[in-house]
């Protein structure tokens, strides 16, 4: 029998719950206020109490209203027909709400019960299966969806009947497998998994090594992020740390998109809602919408759900991962996630970490961001899930608790520097404090060395440090004064400007600019380094700033022009008539 | 407000401190209104038959065996066409000797709107002010604050930008407002004849800070009526929002909740966002736009209050009075309009964008010479053109004063440019240069 309860205590989404019978850590139960259910989270057990987090306004709940426990987790439903919806964090599709505002206690269906898919299967009868193993496929936009043994499914099972290809609904049941008891188990399209737990139905996790290219040339040239690899994004407010999330959502090379917004601007979350049901995805020509899943709890929406809508968007990611896909999940911003713990964590009256933040905190940090990489299925295909996270360190400051414990955690930090925001030099990652490790990996350097070029990483390691040097003696020249320093000083420093304005800058509202394949991002690293090498005249060091000034507006043009196109090459030609002038032969 | 025949009265206070007393009841809603001692006070915590009430009007003289009445509603605002012209107080009484609004009771603080029921911004919302439609140019359904010391006009240049704004009506919602400055607006609205598309809430510093905490929810209520029912363009000014977070925390405090950063409660960035996301483009027309003022102390922008605000609201305004031509600015530098992408380049002439970013640039040319020349280091002959052209700017667009359209500013720039640098020192795209450089 389910076990239920009364409300005894109510502190804003604290709920109190004297229960009746057997409760667990984090199951699902639902609050009734007069006719409407509210749905809650139980995240502390007391006696016969219950602390529950409610996903809605507790505005009008009363002392002894009923409550009705689930006997499960926060459970998501996995299936065809995921992508190009509009979650909630509690995958509550939002495009079928009624009316402009969000009822409280409104809960829809994620996933189509009535569509008919076509299903071809790809195991037979007779085959051993387990979890996760793909027994046959449907199309969804245009991409093989894997039909998989439900990864609840913990046994040896033996497939006894699978259907032939025809035309199915999620709730169908197309096989049925065989346990290792001889028990018959019957299979639909669709699936529950509870989003807390992560989905581990693959065969190995090997270090991730394959480059994934986002467009962005300060990412993929400078600190490159691979496919399963992790990355995070802190900056202050108003350093484009949210256009650059949306940049490497449209860009990158991956198969699927998940976009995360969590506990941020509504308005946001509109743009993607309005622009990728338009835009394209350059590499198949279709729209970016058909590859893309948005999980949308704006700031305004309940902020116990901002928590689950993480975890959502994570476990979604999981299921596509094990049909072996290349997924993207980006979340913005996590901070907002570790400030709903440390709302709930404050209420429950917890004593407090750094900055009034629970204390386990790292510890959550670090758990989710192991969820991405890549993995190995029991099949041998390969699939990942490339996680980035921003971060919203309160007043700028990087010393505090979520950048600390996430810097722990991702192998990728895009610092965005508030001086670089301030001058406009976007995207504003700040090169100097900014890293990748993948660029330690020997797998990845001999991937990239086959990939781009022979020596690739070296290239890189030059290009970084002419930017260290070149920062080093913009302030001696600073300290010292402009002609206090040799001229060459000057060299050094407008040559460490080029690869600032031409490789690092790039603007992410043009056209042609805003999306740089790998192939031109090495012929223009290549070009700018050899402007790098070559030597120079000059009389003084107003001459120094003169001459490189027309040197970037002409890399500037270029960047600006579609890549080896006329254009691009008569820029390309008076660029090096100009670097003639002074060059000593 | 009167009692009800049959309500059940109590008359046992168990607990008082300054912002909240307590008192065993039982069958009362969470968030319900009370009356206790006949100050109106609201349900924030229930447990068991112990409820906690937050008194608005504060707790000063409230006797253990004060009369305490449940409402049995959260608190709600009246709602019609009747609204206009008028001004109330944080509880939505009239405080211009008018009569009481009659109207549909409508709950303050309403659901969110589905935000896949919105529309993406895309109206501009012209000011006349360069510093905000060249660099910083709003869009209709934004949410944006003015940080600025308390010593910086930033009323004058709020009351001015509401006025320029062609919107059908304007709703101001005053936290903590001096009786001086309530005046100003009153007069500044009065004078424009604007009065019949104005609405106020006020609480001024003569009231009890607790009650602030209802400002902001009144007026986004009846711009949400505005705004959904009829269909208008609604702007909504909400001054002073530092005093109502202020507010947050003394309540807060009361209740024993662990301060976060700066003392204030952790749920700050919550708190600040359900008011902020009320800004919206609504699909059929209707749209609510936010102008607010965060008042900072000394410039400090990392204090929780307007750290947690910037990461909230679509950009934000810094205004700083420029000593080298002796006026008010608004700040290029560390002024955002988030939207302004929506808009620039779009509904404006095709060379807004790059106008506006080789502006700031150079303007940060200058800056840096300034430093060198600070330091006492010469100065090249770029850096003394970059200072003459950022005095030119500042005068020419920066300044508050400057009203002029959008394509004015857009032609000035490019003059400036040209008085004070060679094409290829701006870095402009070829095409635009072409087309826009003036020509003798």
């Amino acid at each position: 029998m389910a076990t239920k309860g009364r409300v005894k205590g109510i502190i804003a989404n604290l709920v109190i719950v004297e229960a009746d019978g057997p409760v667990s850590q984090n199951e699902i139960c639902f609050i009734n206020l007069k006719g409407v259910d509210l749905m809650a989270e139980v995240i502390k057990v007391y006696g016969n109490n219950a602390y529950v987090q409610v996903f809605e306004s507790t505005r009008g709940l009363r002392v002894g209203d009923e409550v009705r426990f689930e006997g499960h987790m926060l459970e998501v439903q996995l299936g065809p027909g995921l992508l190009s919806k509009n979650y909630d964090g509690l995958e509550n599709d939002l495009n079928a709400m009624k009316g402009v505002f969000l009822n409280r206690g409104e809960y829809t269906a994620p996933l189509d019960e009535k569509k008919l898919w076509e299903f071809k299967p790809t195991a037979k009868a007779g085959d051993s299966v387990t979890a996760g193993d793909w027994l046959g496929e449907v199309e969804e936009n245009n991409m093989p969806h894997r039909i998989m043994v439900p990864f609840s499914f913990s046994d040896k099972y033996t497939i006894k009947i699978i259907v032939g290809e025809g035309k199915y609904t999620i709730k169908d049941t197309v096989a049925v497998l065989t346990d290792s008891k001889g028990k018959e188990i019957p299979v639909t399209m669709v699936q529950k998994w509870p989003v807390k737990i992560p989905i581990k139905a693959y065969k190995e996790k090997p270090r991730p090594f394959k480059l994934l290219e986002t467009g962005v040339r300060t990412i993929d040239t400078l600190n490159p992020v691979v496919e399963g690899g992790t990355g995070f994004i802190p900056g202050p407010f108003g350093c484009g740390k949210t256009v650059l999330q949306h940049a490497i959502s449209k860009q990158a090379e991956a198969d699927i998109v998940v976009v995360a917004a969590c506990g941020e601007r509504a308005n946001e979350v509109v743009e993607l809602f309005t622009e990728f049901p338009e835009l394209e995805d350059p590499r198949t020509g279709r729209k970016l919408m058909e590859r893309t899943i948005i999980i949308a709890n704006t700031s305004n929406m309940p902020v116990a759900a901002r928590e689950a809508s993480v975890y959502t968007a994570m476990t979604i990611s999981e299921y596509y991962r094990n049909m072996g896909l290349r997924v993207l999940m980006l979340a913005d911003s996590t901070s907002r996630w570790a400030q709903a713990l440390r709302e709930m964590s404050n209420r429950l009256e917890e004593l407090p970490g750094p900055d009034a933040f629970p204390m386990d905190l790292p510890a959550i940090i670090s758990n989710f961001y192991s969820r991405a990489g890549y993995t190995i299925l029991n099949n041998g295909e390969s699939g990942s899930i490339t996680f980035i996270g921003t971060v919203s360190p309160a007043g700028g400051n990087l010393k505090e608790p979520v950048t600390e414990s996430t810097k722990k955690a991702a192998r990728c930090f895009y610092a965005l520097a508030q001086q670089r925001a301030d001058s406009k030099r976007y995207p504003a990652i700040d090169p100097i404090d900014s890293y990748s490790k993948y660029l330690e990996y020997p797998e990845f350097a001999e991937y990239v060395s086959n990939k781009i070029e022979e020596g690739w990483i070296d290239k890189v390691n030059e290009a970084k440090n002419l930017l260290l040097r070149g920062k080093e003696v913009y302030e001696q020249i600073n300290i010292l004064g402009d002609d206090g320093v040799p001229i060459d000083y000057h060299v050094t420093f407008w040559k460490s400007e080029i690869i600032d304005f031409i490789i690092l800058q790039q603007d992410a509202f043009d056209r042609i600019d805003q999306s740089t394949p790998i192939e031109r991002q090495k012929y223009m690293l290549n070009h700018v380094l050899d402007v790098c090498k070559t030597d120079f005249e000059f009389e003084n060091f107003n001459e120094v700033s003169m001459f490189f000034k027309r040197i970037i507006n002409q890399y500037k043009q270029m960047n600006y022009s579609e890549f080896k196109s006329e254009k691009f090459n008569n820029f390309e030609k008076e660029l090096n008539n100009i670097i003639a002038e002074r060059k000593i032969a | 407000m009167e009692t009800k025949a049959f309500q059940k009265i109590y008359t046992k206070i168990t607990q008082i401190t300054k912002a909240t007393c307590s008192l065993h009841a039982t069958g009362i809603g969470y968030n319900e209104l009370a009356v206790v001692h006949g100050r109106l006070a609201q349900v924030v915590k229930i447990l068991e038959d112990e409820v906690t009430l937050q008194v608005f009007g504060g707790t000063e003289g409230i006797p253990t065996n004060a009369e305490v009445v449940f409402m049995g509603k959260p608190p709600s605002l009246k709602v019609s066409d009747d609204l206009a012209g008028r001004f109330f107080n944080a509880y939505g009484e009239p405080i211009d000797g008018g009569p009481p609004v009659e109207g549909e009771e409508r709950e303050i603080g309403g659901p969110s709107v589905n935000p896949v029921r919105r529309k993406q911004p895309s109206e501009l919302i012209a000011t006349g002010i360069a510093g905000i439609d060249l660099n910083n140019t709003l869009v209709s359904g934004q949410k944006i604050p003015f940080f600025a010391d308390p010593d910086q006009p930033f009323n004058q240049v709020m009351a001015m930008v509401a006025l320029r704004a062609k919107t059908d009506k304007i709703i101001l919602g005053g936290m903590g407002l001096t009786n001086d400055d309530y005046l100003f607006y009153k007069n500044v609205f009065d004078n424009a004849g604007a009065l019949d598309r104005i609405i106020s809430f006020v609480n001024t510093t003569e009231d009890a800070p607790v009650e602030r905490l209802l400002v902001p929810e009144m007026a986004l209520t009846a711009a949400e009526y505005f705004a959904v029912d009829r269909n208008q363009t609604v702007l909504v000014l909400l001054t002073d929002m530092t005093l109502y977070a202020d507010a947050l925390s003394i309540v807060s405090n009361r209740m024993d909740q662990i301060p976060s950063k700066d003392s204030m409660p952790g749920s700050l960035y919550s708190d600040l966002a359900k008011i902020y996301e009320k800004a919206v483009q609504f699909p059929d027309g209707g749209s609510i736009t936010i102008i607010a003022v965060t008042t900072l102390s000394g410039g400090d922008i990392t204090h929780a209050i307007p750290d947690n605000t910037g990461y909230i609201t679509e950009g934000q305004l810094f205004l700083r009075k420029d000593t080298d031509i002796g006026k008010v600015i608004v700040d290029p530098f560390r002024s955002l309009s988030r939207l302004k992408q929506l808009v620039i380049g779009k509904k404006t002439r095709e060379d807004h964008p790059q106008v506006m970013n080789t502006a700031v640039r150079l303007f940060a040319d200058a800056a840096n010479a300034k430093t060198k020349l600070e330091n006492g280091f010469d100065l090249t002959d770029y850096d003394e053109r970059s200072l003459r052209f950022a005095k030119d700017y500042s005068n020419k667009l920066l300044a508050i004063d400057v009203n002029i359209d959008i394509n004015e500013m857009l032609d000035t720039g490019w003059q400036l440019f040209k008085k004070h640098f060679r094409v290829e020192e701006v870095g402009i795209k070829k095409e635009l240069v072409d087309k826009y450089w003036p020509k003798d």
